[in-house]
């Protein structure tokens, strides 16, 4: 007879729906900057109003994210314990714990999206100080914040998935695919919400929108694909999901938030109408689903 | 730095008493469990059921009987932090608070901790959680100020049959050895050290006798560290991350063009 899994034996963190709706919107932010920034930097001028809305959208994003997290900490009022040293009021930072270097990322690119937000704000003549739109690409100044914007974007949407992994949890800690799968669906839900929020904000741009839906589509199935491949690499461990968890992974997170919007985004893009926007919905719900079941169902062993 | 220090703790002379259990809890000032009110268990004779923020040494009881009760046998152990050579909750702690102390061993210092619960998550043995009196994570410090003292730590103090040995690590090895030596010689070949070898996590300061398969104890078979799949985690990734900007790049450069 086999031994039973080591990660069987261990207790839950209980990170529970504060996180969830962390991983959720930290992956949003964290794509939808990216995006900003590729369309900023490669795209046509065209679409610069998406690009802006990406930027827009970020910032608040991000900050609730920071609200999310200190609220669920047992000791919110030391939550900046996890950047300075208490007593000697050093930097405190791990490179080699995801929490430690996730902390980081967070609060630089919150200041980073912060000026991005300023930038777009100006861009749109509404902020008060115009010439800060030179933080934002072509120049020099507003490519280099875009480029770094962008990379810590990627680290912010995928870190969660990784942070997971460096535990001795199950699902978790018995996979190496859990930060590519959120990096892939942070990307996704936010390319979602761009396409929806694109259709009132930034009108003007529907080519880039849809572009955006098929970004998406290429990004649901790279989704779906690794999501399959997590689950090999699961092993006996994925005999966790057989049950609730399970059905909710198959219907929730594959049938409505990847398949069905994947049908429905093809339509769009030959047809135009509301189908595209129904998409959009699906795939946040789903991105959301999908986070659900990850920590809920390791949560419950 | 002082030697390092830890416990043997030799399961086959634990009577139950909780003798240590007690002890620790009194020194350690830890509160009583659901405010002081008694809760059975009900499947039970033991009614703490596991190590938590407020109980850091916890005597588990192995309750092994045929459906009619004819035949069984009881296994005790008196379960605590294993003070790992190669601790996974010091590695992935971001605050800083769960430190390596002079006697080799693992502290959380609870005026640092800010309550993430990483550490708890991390752990291979499922030994940390939160204290609500404090709101920090805690576990056993191996009575980090009762050794800067040179005193023994309360629960080893309390110990009436010896089944909880303190001292430095190298000195528990030649004694907890000697006592498998002694078991085997006197029929119970299933004697053998959980923990005591460097294998284990780089070797666990606070280690056991067990005389039945680690799972039975509820220990895990082949603990490992958080840290694992960090490496790997990462560049699965970054090749992520590269695809998606190439799709990215691909859907938003060439759209001008086509359309």
């Amino acid at each position: 007879m086999n031994p039973p899994a080591s990660t069987l034996f261990t207790a839950s963190p209980e990170w529970q729906w504060l996180i969830i709706g962390y991983f959720f919107l930290g992956g949003i932010a964290g794509g939808a900057y990216v995006l900003a920034a590729l369309i900023d930097l490669f795209g046509d001028p065209l679409d610069r109003p998406l690009a802006r809305l990406g930027y827009l959208v970020t910032f608040p994003v991000i900050a609730v994210c920071g609200v999310l997290l200190i609220a669920d900490l047992r000791r919110p009022l030391r939550f900046w314990h996890m950047m300075l040293q208490s007593e000697t009021l050093r930097p405190m930072l791990k490179t080699w714990s995801p929490m430690s270097l996730g902390s980081w990322a967070l609060l630089l690119f919150g200041g980073i999206a912060f000026l991005s937000f300023l930038a777009a704000l100006a861009d749109d003549g509404r902020g008060r100080w115009p010439r800060l739109a030179i933080l934002r690409p072509p120049g020099l100044l507003g490519t280099l914040l875009a480029l770094a914007g962008g990379v810590l974007g990627f680290f912010v949407a995928g870190y969660t998935g990784v942070l997971l992994t460096a535990t001795n949890r199950p699902i978790w800690a018995d996979t190496s695919l859990l930060g590519l799968l959120f990096l892939v669906s942070g990307a996704s839900t936010a390319a979602a919400l761009l396409a929806l929020l694109g259709r009132r904000r930034a009108p003007s741009s529907r080519t880039g929108l849809h572009a955006l839906e098929r970004f998406d589509s290429v990004l649901l199935v790279l989704e779906l694909i690794t999501l399959v491949a997590l689950v090999v690499s699961l092993g006996g461990m994925a005999r966790i999901w057989l049950g609730a968890w399970g059905a909710l992974l198959v219907v929730g997170v594959v049938g409505l938030g990847i398949l069905v919007p994947l049908a429905l985004y093809r339509r769009s893009l030959h047809a135009g109408g509301l189908s595209g926007a129904a998409a959009a919905v699906l795939v946040l719900v789903g991105g959301f689903l999908l986070r659900v079941v990850i920590i809920l169902s390791s949560d419950g062993v | 730095m002082a030697q390092a220090m830890g416990f043997f703790t030799d399961t086959t002379v634990c009577i139950g008493c909780k003798a240590c259990e007690v002890a620790c809890k009194e020194w350690n000032q830890l509160p009583a469990a659901n405010g002081g009110v008694n809760t059975l268990s009900g499947d039970s004779y033991d009614n703490t059921r596991r190590l938590d923020g407020i109980h850091w040494r916890h005597v588990r009881f192995v309750e092994q009987f045929t459906p009619d009760r004819s035949e069984g046998r009881w296994l005790l152990m008196s379960d605590v932090c294993k003070h790992c050579v190669r601790a996974g909750c010091l590695d992935v702690c971001p605050t800083g608070a769960i430190i390596r102390t002079e006697f080799d061993t693992v502290v959380i210092q609870s005026d640092v901790c800010n309550g993430c619960r990483d550490c708890i998550g991390a752990c291979p043995f499922g030994v940390i959680d939160i204290n609500p009196a404090s709101g920090t994570a805690q576990k056993c410090t191996l009575c980090y100020d009762r050794l800067q003292v040179g005193l023994e730590p309360a629960c080893a103090k309390a110990c009436p049959t010896d089944s909880i040995n303190f001292g430095p690590v190298a000195d528990l090895h030649k004694l907890a050895e000697a006592r498998v030596g002694k078991l085997h010689a006197q029929g119970e070949k299933r004697a053998y050290l959980y923990g005591a070898d460097e294998k284990m996590l780089g070797g666990l300061n606070s280690f056991f006798l067990l005389v039945d398969r680690p799972e039975v104890y509820h220990l895990p078979p082949d603990p490992q560290l958080p840290t694992r799949r960090v490496r790997s985690s990462g560049w699965t990734s970054v090749l992520g991350a590269l695809v998606v900007g190439l799709a990215g790049l691909v859907s938003f450069r060439t759209r001008g063009r086509r359309e």
